[in-house]
């Protein structure tokens, strides 16, 4: 009985969504053990942060200070520079991606399985997070929602050895898909020729095809390049910018699927020269 | 023994196993942690078998498979086999010295792993390391442990009034 009852949960599960409700209904039951997991590391951080000395918050704070201070300064010019790339994108009539909305989840510290490189966060489907959606930190691409369940949610990094997502070389603009090699600091890019334009200290940008990723995050930095001699791929190894292993904090990403339509030529835009006469 | 009180402790027990489960190791100590859901579950089978039987395993596989992220359904497969064969068993188990026993449960644990193999195989073929049978060994090796720690929790009484 139990065997035909699990066979058949295997092959639905293969084949359907439907058992999304009971993983959805059974998570209810086990998230609770994750966050109990979870609770000695967030007490820690708690107690650390609470015994720290005034000097060291103060230093921090002023620190930090600094920082938001270059921050807001650099996206005083990013507006200007994201109107004019708009409007330059409008003279090559061209689409252009707006309008992005981060949520930011904290990293519950659990081990799912060993060999899948998936972490659990305490964000879901609550706060309505849902499958495919990129997932950020600080320095760059880190995966992409793999599962979201009511009170937590699934991410696969993109090291994972079944993840892959599409790059392109920021120098050139050369277009190749990376893949995860199951090691924490390394990703291969096994499709490019041996006689490819690309050299280690090449930063690699997702280039937004296939839909998951918005285009123009870092995502790793090329480190090695061999050519196998008789073979036709050359060897290709890159370390992703995102603290996979480090970061607590993580930023779960809402990209508009669709492009913001075809933005009007500037002559009608800015309609105040010609009205002016 | 009341029955409500003997669940109790199972249910508390399977909880902590679920917890050493998904305990955050780093990644080359991860490999070596064992099936602990399914350790205490074959104890629990062995010693009290009217209660903990194949439907108990069958839910605790749910659970194991929603903990892990897992295909629903290869753990609860693995989990009621090996309680299936466990319930068959028990009265001769029970009899064994811990080493003989040892050698059963090294068996089980096979069974369940080599089950969760042929069900990974089948989905993506060839992305399994060897050390994908490591969990079977430290599982071996600790199962004096959990058997003294489990039989003392159940042979515990209430105290008494």
């Amino acid at each position: 009985m139990a065997v035909i009852a699990s066979v058949a949960l295997l092959i639905a599960g293969q084949r359907t969504q439907q058992i999304d409700l009971l993983r959805a209904a059974l998570s209810f039951v086990v998230d609770p053990i994750k966050y109990l997991v979870d609770l000695p590391s967030t007490v820690y951080k708690q107690a650390s942060e609470s015994i720290q000395s005034y000097v060291n918050l103060k230093q921090e704070n002023g620190r930090l200070r600094d920082y938001q201070l270059i921050h807001q300064t650099q996206l005083l010019k990013l507006e200007a520079l994201e109107k004019e790339n708009i409007r330059l994108r409008a003279l090559l009539e061209n689409s252009f991606k707006l309008g992005e909305q981060v949520l930011i989840a904290e990293l519950l510290s659990v081990n799912m399985a060993p060999y899948e490189h998936i972490v659990v966060v305490n964000k879901g489907t609550r706060f309505g997070v849902h499958q495919q959606q990129p997932v950020l930190d600080a320095n760059g691409v880190v995966g992409q929602v793999f599962r979201a369940m009511p009170l937590t949610s699934e991410i696969m990094l993109i090291t994972d050895p079944n993840h892959a997502v599409p790059v392109q070389v920021n120098r050139n603009g050369l277009l190749t898909i990376a893949v995860g090699s199951g090691q924490i600091n390394k990703l291969l890019l096994p499709y490019l020729p041996s006689n490819a334009d690309i050299r280690p200290g090449d930063l690699l940008i997702t280039s937004g095809l296939g839909g998951t990723f918005p285009q123009g995050y870092p995502v790793a930095v090329v480190d090695e390049f061999t050519s196998q001699l008789n073979k036709p791929f050359a060897n290709i190894t890159a370390t992703p910018m995102a603290k996979l292993d480090r970061n607590r904090e993580l930023m779960i990403v809402w990209s508009n699927s669709t492009p913001v339509p075809l933005i009007t030529k500037p002559s009608t835009t800015d309609p105040a020269p010609n009205s002016s006469p | 023994m009341n029955m409500s009180y003997g669940y109790s402790k199972i249910i508390l027990t399977m909880i902590l196993a679920m917890c050493l489960r998904i305990l955050p190791l780093s990644s080359e100590s991860a490999v070596y942690n064992p099936d602990w859901v399914l350790l205490v579950l074959i104890y629990w089978s062995l010693a009290v078998p009217e209660t903990v039987g194949i439907f108990t395993a069958w839910t605790f596989g749910l659970f194991s498979d929603v903990l892990t992220g897992q295909l629903i359904g290869q753990h609860a497969l693995a989990y009621s086999l090996v309680v299936y064969i466990c319930l068959k068993l028990h009265k001769r188990i029970r009899q064994f010295p811990l080493l003989q026993q040892e050698v059963f449960i090294f068996f089980c644990l096979l069974l369940s792993q080599l089950l969760l193999f042929l069900v990974k195989n089948l989905l993506h073929p060839a992305q399994l390391h060897s050390t994908f049978w490591l969990p079977v060994f430290t599982g071996t090796l600790l199962w004096p442990l959990i058997y003294t720690v489990l039989r003392f929790v159940r042979l515990a009484q209430p105290v008494q009034k």
